[in-house]
């Protein structure tokens, strides 16, 4: 690791103003993706700003028709809160099953969607339950939030707050882990929500998606067999040792029927 | 006493300290003014050096020096050694090529060494590293096993055409073509032993210190056998003469065979240490671990059985390409060859086999003994040829192997690949392993299953191993470099405590507990009086070290022996103290005693005698203090039944180990709760193997895909399943303890069981690692098959 | 550099450190605490585990900066008074470790884990433990040795 500037600010005003000042600044959330990237010598920023001083950040909201998770929530803290099982009960069981107890103890909401690792679980969450991820600047629905690999819709110095999850009719996660790094090979959140149902997948393409051709099947009820006549294309889909796109699109349509049964059951 | 003794479940005495936090490993370890060494690493598989400008990097802060290949060479510092000569069917010598620690002018994997940079902290030493400048020419690679002897493909070292080491061979083939010409029924199958990382838990790393006063040089070193890195070290390499060398093995955690071998890293630390005349620290990252630990298997392979209509075996015939990595490695070359085709009988009345192995270079990490070491490979073709051989001709896989085990009163019993198994009852511990597995219910299950929409499928593995290597004789006789015999000290303090030093170093094996239930047992003092000093040069006697499931067979031997020496000597101190004839002394549970008469005295009380020697036989040396070295008459040959049962869910391909049933023999148990353990983790290696390591080069590139945890699938607790264990002893009658070892067996039966059981679940063939991609895209194919 | 101060098993330090100073780094390098282990660099294997504010965290994933005020326990700090803790104590007895070397981490895990979870099933132990890498025993003992030091934990 090459060694950086530090700074641990109180606020979401210092925060944003201490990497404005840096010449190529990162906020540091829970770390658990940037440190080892770090380690690696993958990255090497200037300056590190450090969010977890910062209270504003923190916390779980829970109101009639949506549940709402400050930025610098551990994952762990989501997945134990009963307020976030008794709205979203896909939510909790989603954070909890985020990489490890460890990375769980550290790991943060913000930090994961921002980073917006493809193989990342929260992605899913908040594109499939049309959340709406909060900064310091604006609001940004989940459907423009999520722009490419490893890319998202913040702009230099912005700094996520917040995400609001409206409470969906049902909702359920499926992973389907590597067997190496116990990521998501391919992950798939079935929602049922005002709009319509939802199908998000991470782990398979180069960023989270929806699988429209899943949501038209799934549109008239949530149940596997209605995925019967329905097919996912591995067009683009990610190939590595673990997965040919195939095998991704194939797993696709399997995560997503269990979800929608455990879903609609 | 008692309580301690053989046979029983005594904890561990090594466990307070590493459960406290105080094991002493390698990195824990720190010598005043020490500097930190860091490698530069080829990025290249292949790649002409046309000059290294270390400039750059010499002038960062903190570095110390930054030395390559060329100032190694001019140094004297020779290459690294492989100490197993194999001929080829020729009777041509093996092609070896030359290893520097440090490269000189090629690299021949990536990961390969270029240069060591010294620094005052790590990360200047890292820091700097970058700064190397290498000119390399790149020039095309060959990962692969099967083509790396194929016409076409690029040369690795220039002197070795077509990239063979040996073309080797065991058995007389026109005597086993003439045996198929005869068969009823030949089953054939091609397969591969796919490739591993051994991933011990600790990194490889050494501390290396000099003392220009005494000109004495001392390497610690993560070592399964301190005493095998000094020799070659010196006699060899050239670093140090051996009287001038100390190597201590501190805690070892984890050693699997990747910690036998003298590495190009611990050679350049040592070296290095005395050109800068400073203590030098070095330590894997593990992704350099990943890069540089000498792999293990890598075997392609074209193998059949023949049959008579019975389904008895009248012949085997197996062809392997074994990929030996860019470089030989310490012991590469044996364990493709005499560790391995000396397997393929396995427990079976086999008469004629011939076997024929192509080691062959590849752009890639040195390949070398990982557990098992050959011996897994063998019982991989041989228990899956069994299987299929049994499915094709609509036998009972258990029937088979009834029909075919070498009787209990054959033995002992030549088989026809070199080796005279001791002792051993197959047809019993495969009853006990089926009663063990509910073989008889298996068809209910799977009948369960299939109404879930899952695929159950049970697969047997009848392994059998040659452990405690070896008798030196027979390894010399086999191009083996060194002798195999063991040594050990047991030092009766004045005070009546014992300390027991051994040539063996445990990296896990508990063999500070074990050793001590021997000593107290044999010698009838109390087990916690009894200390067991390994790992240290300075301190124990020569000894070759512990791997091969050898530490106990071997070195428990040695004890035996010299526990007998102490005995002997303590008769003659008690005969002279009761007053009595030495014929007449007889020695049991710690109390020399006159035969006939209630006049005794405990070994406590002989050993302050032998040291206090005011009354005390004339003649006789004071001291109580023997070692012995214990040359063994045989191999020992532990073996068993494992059963594997498993389900499949076709929609994923995931498969699940629901049940593993495993009956082994190693004789006699020293310590059950010791030895299940050893069997739990040879398992899960094992399972590792068979579901879901595999080590990935590029093929394009030869870059090494499988660089990290991130995509080498390390098993985890969540996926192997709790084991069911029997113990099926059959004592060897070759060595005083009846002992057989036990390290490796897990690992060497496992695998055929589980893909044994898969191939059983999904009606198809599939090679290791049956990771759920592959099973899928076998199911898929079976099914398109089929349409 | 950067001022760092910690309680680590109920003893308060603080130093100067690098800002890349892991957690891991300050405890085995500046504190001499070096019964917590670094077994890869990916943050895969758990040999580095300890408690920060009573959770678990990999300390090598972690800059020593982050836990800045915080209550860190390493392996040293858990047994009391000469006495095992009865995590480590059923690990000795239920033989849940062979080389040791994951020793520290997967203990630490298991502590943890027993206080989120008082009385674990096989397959949530066995869930659990994912973030640690075990080489030696297969896990059967290890398994066996947290239901039993659960138990001893008074689950």
């Amino acid at each position: 690791m090459h060694d950086f500037q530090y700074h641990k600010p109180g606020s979401v005003a210092d925060a944003a103003a201490a990497a404005a000042g840096a010449e190529d600044g990162s906020f540091l959330a829970g770390g658990q993706t940037l440190i080892p990237t770090l380690k690696q010598r993958l990255a090497a920023p200037s300056d590190l700003v450090d969010l977890s001083g910062v209270s504003e950040l923190q916390g779980i909201t829970v109101s009639g028709d949506s549940v709402t998770i400050g930025a610098m929530t551990r994952h762990a803290d989501v997945a134990a809160s009963g307020d976030v099982a008794a709205a979203i009960l896909a939510l909790a069981a989603l954070a909890g099953g985020i990489g490890d107890p460890q990375v769980r103890n550290r790991g943060t909401i913000g930090g994961s969607i921002a980073n917006n690792d493809p193989a990342a679980d929260y992605p899913a969450a908040v594109l499939g339950l049309n959340a709406t991820v909060n900064t310091n600047k604006r609001s940004i629905a989940a459907d423009d939030f999520f722009t490419g690999m490893f890319e998202t819709a913040l702009e230099e110095g912005e700094l996520i707050t917040s995400v609001s999850f409206p409470v969906p009719e049902a909702a359920n996660y499926q992973k389907f882990h590597n067997p190496a790094s116990r990521y998501a090979l391919v992950g798939v959140m079935v929602a049922k929500t005002g709009g319509g149902v939802r199908v998000a997948v991470t782990g398979a393409g180069p960023c989270v998606f929806r699988a429209s051709s899943l949501e038209q099947a799934l549109a008239g009820g949530l149940s596997s067999s209605a995925l019967d006549g329905a097919s996912v294309s591995a067009d683009g889909l990610n190939s590595d040792i673990h997965a040919t796109p195939e095998y991704r699109a194939h797993l696709v349509k399997v995560m997503a029927g269990r979800a929608a049964d455990a879903a609609g059951g | 006493m008692a309580d301690n003794g053989i046979g029983t479940r005594t904890v561990r005495k090594e466990d307070q300290r590493f459960l406290t936090g105080k094991g002493n490993y390698l990195d824990d370890i720190n010598r005043p003014g020490q500097a930190y060494a860091y490698f530069v690493r080829s990025p290249y598989a292949n790649a002409k050096i046309n000059g290294v400008d270390t400039s750059a990097a010499a002038a960062a802060p903190g570095v110390v020096a930054v030395l390559t290949g060329q100032e190694m060479a001019a140094d004297g510092i020779g290459p690294l050694i492989c100490g197993w000569m194999i001929s080829s069917k020729d009777g041509s010598p093996m092609n070896a090529p030359a290893h520097p620690a440090l490269a000189v002018d090629k690299v021949n994997y990536v990961g390969d060494h270029v240069a060591i940079v010294v620094a005052d902290t790590y990360n200047q030493a890292k820091d700097a590293a970058e700064l190397v400048e290498v000119d390399y020419d790149e020039l095309p690679s060959v990962t692969d096993t099967a083509g790396a002897a194929a016409a076409g493909a690029p040369q690795i070292h220039a002197d070795i055409p077509g990239n063979i080491c040996y073309d080797w061979e065991l058995g007389d083939k026109a005597v086993v073509d003439e045996a198929f010409s005869k068969a009823h029924h030949v089953t054939s199958l091609d397969m591969i032993n796919n490739r591993l990382i051994p991933n011990a838990m600790e990194p490889r790393a050494a501390v290396a210190e000099y003392d220009p006063g005494t000109e004495d040089m001392t390497l610690y070193t993560t070592s399964q056998n301190p005493h095998v890195c000094r020799l070659i070290m010196s006699a060899f390499l050239q670093v140090a003469p051996e009287h001038k060398l100390r190597v201590i093995a501190p805690d070892v955690g984890g050693g699997f065979g990747s910690k036998i071998f003298v590495y190009a890293e611990e050679t350049a630390t040592l070296w290095a240490s005395r050109r800068v005349n400073r203590p030098i620290k070095w330590v894997a990252e593990r992704s350099e671990s990943f890069l540089s630990d000498a792999h293990g298997r890598d075997h392609v392979t074209h193998a059949e059985m023949a049959m008579d209509e019975n389904g008895k075996f009248i012949a085997m015939r197996v062809s392997t390409i074994a990929n030996l990595g860019a470089y030989l490695s310490t012991f590469a070359s044996a364990v493709p060859t005499y560790l391995y085709a000396t397997l393929l009988a396995g427990q079976y009345t086999t008469p004629v086999i011939y076997a024929e192995v192509k080691g062959v270079y590849t752009n890639t990490s040195p390949v070398d003994a990982y557990r098992g070491a050959g011996r897994p490979e063998a019982t991989y073709v041989v228990e899956r040829l069994v299987e299929n051989a049994a499915r094709e001709m609509g036998l009972d896989p258990a029937e088979i192997r009834r029909r075919n085990f070498i009787p209990n009163d054959a033995f002992p019993y030549e088989t026809p690949v070199v080796h005279t198994y001791d002792c051993g009852d197959y047809p019993k511990a495969l009853e006990e392993a089926l009663k063990l597995a509910d073989y008889d219910g298996l068809a209910a299950r799977k009948a369960d299953a299939q109404s879930r929409g899952k695929l159950r499928g049970v697969g047997l593995s009848a392994y059998i191993e040659a452990c405690g290597i070896a008798p030196s004789a027979a390894v010399g006789a086999l191009g083996g470099g060194v002798g195999l015999w063991e040594a050990a000290q047991i030092r009766f303090n004045p005070t009546g405590n014992v300390t027991v030093l051994a040539g063996t170093h445990s990296h896990g094996q508990g063999h500070a507990t074990t050793f001590a239930q021997v000593v107290a047992d044999k010698l009838g003092v109390p087990y916690e009086n009894v200390e067991v000093v390994e790992g240290d040069t300075d301190k124990g006697p020569f000894g070759m070290g512990t791997y091969g499931s050898r530490s106990i067979a071997v070195g428990g031997s040695a004890i035996m022996k010299a526990a007998d020496k102490i005995i002997e000597k303590g008769k003659k101190i008690a005969a002279h103290a009761l007053e009595a004839a030495e014929e007449d002394i007889e020695f049991s549970g710690g109390n020399f005693s006159v035969a006939g008469t209630d006049k005794a005295m405990n070994i406590g009380e002989v050993a302050f005698a032998a040291y206090v020697p005011h009354n005390y036989p004339e003649g006789l040396e004071p001291g109580l203090d023997e070692t012995a070295f214990y040359d063994p008459l045989n191999f020992s040959f532990p073996s068993g039944v494992h059963i594997a049962e498993v389900e499949v869910d076709p929609d994923t391909g995931v498969v699940d180990i629901i049940k593993y049933s495993a009956v082994d023999d190693f004789g006699n148990v020293i310590n059950p709760m010791i030895v299940e353990g050893q069997v739990h983790g040879g398992i899960a290696q094992g399972v590792g193997q068979a579901l879901l390591e595999g080590c990935v080069y590029d093929d394009d590139s030869g870059q090494l895909v499988t660089g990290s945890y991130m995509d080498y699938a390390m098993p985890r607790a969540d996926d192997l399943p709790s084991i069911d264990i029997g113990m099926s002893p059959v004592p060897s009658p070759l060595n005083p303890l009846g002992v057989k070892g036990a390290g490796e067996a897990g690992a060497i039966a496992s695998p055929a069981a589980v893909i044994n059981a898969v191939t059983d679940a999904i009606g198809a063939d599939i090679d290791m690692p049956a990771t759920p991609l592959k099973v899928w895209q076998t199911l898929n194919s079976a099914k398109a098959a089929a349409e | 550099m950067p001022t760092v101060s910690m309680s680590v098993n109920g003893k308060q330090y603080s130093g100067e450190v690098e800002a890349r100073t892991l957690l891991s780094q300050f405890i085995r390098d500046q504190l001499g605490l070096t019964g917590t282990h670094i077994g890869c660099d990916t943050s895969q294997c758990g040999a580095c585990v300890v408690h920060v504010d009573g959770r678990s965290v990999k300390s090598c994933t972690t800059l020593a900066l982050q836990a800045d005020g915080a209550d860190v326990t390493t392996i040293e700090g858990l047994a009391k008074d000469g006495q095992l803790h009865p995590m480590q104590e059923a690990f000795r007895e239920n033989h849940g470790l062979q080389c040791g070397f994951c020793t520290p981490g997967m203990v630490m895990s298991a502590v943890d884990l027993v206080n989120n979870n008082p009385n674990p099933s096989e397959e949530t132990i066995r869930e659990n433990l994912d973030g640690n890498i075990c080489r030696c025993t297969g896990y059967h003992n290890i398994v066996k040795a947290v239901k039993a030091g659960a138990q001893g934990m008074g689950g």
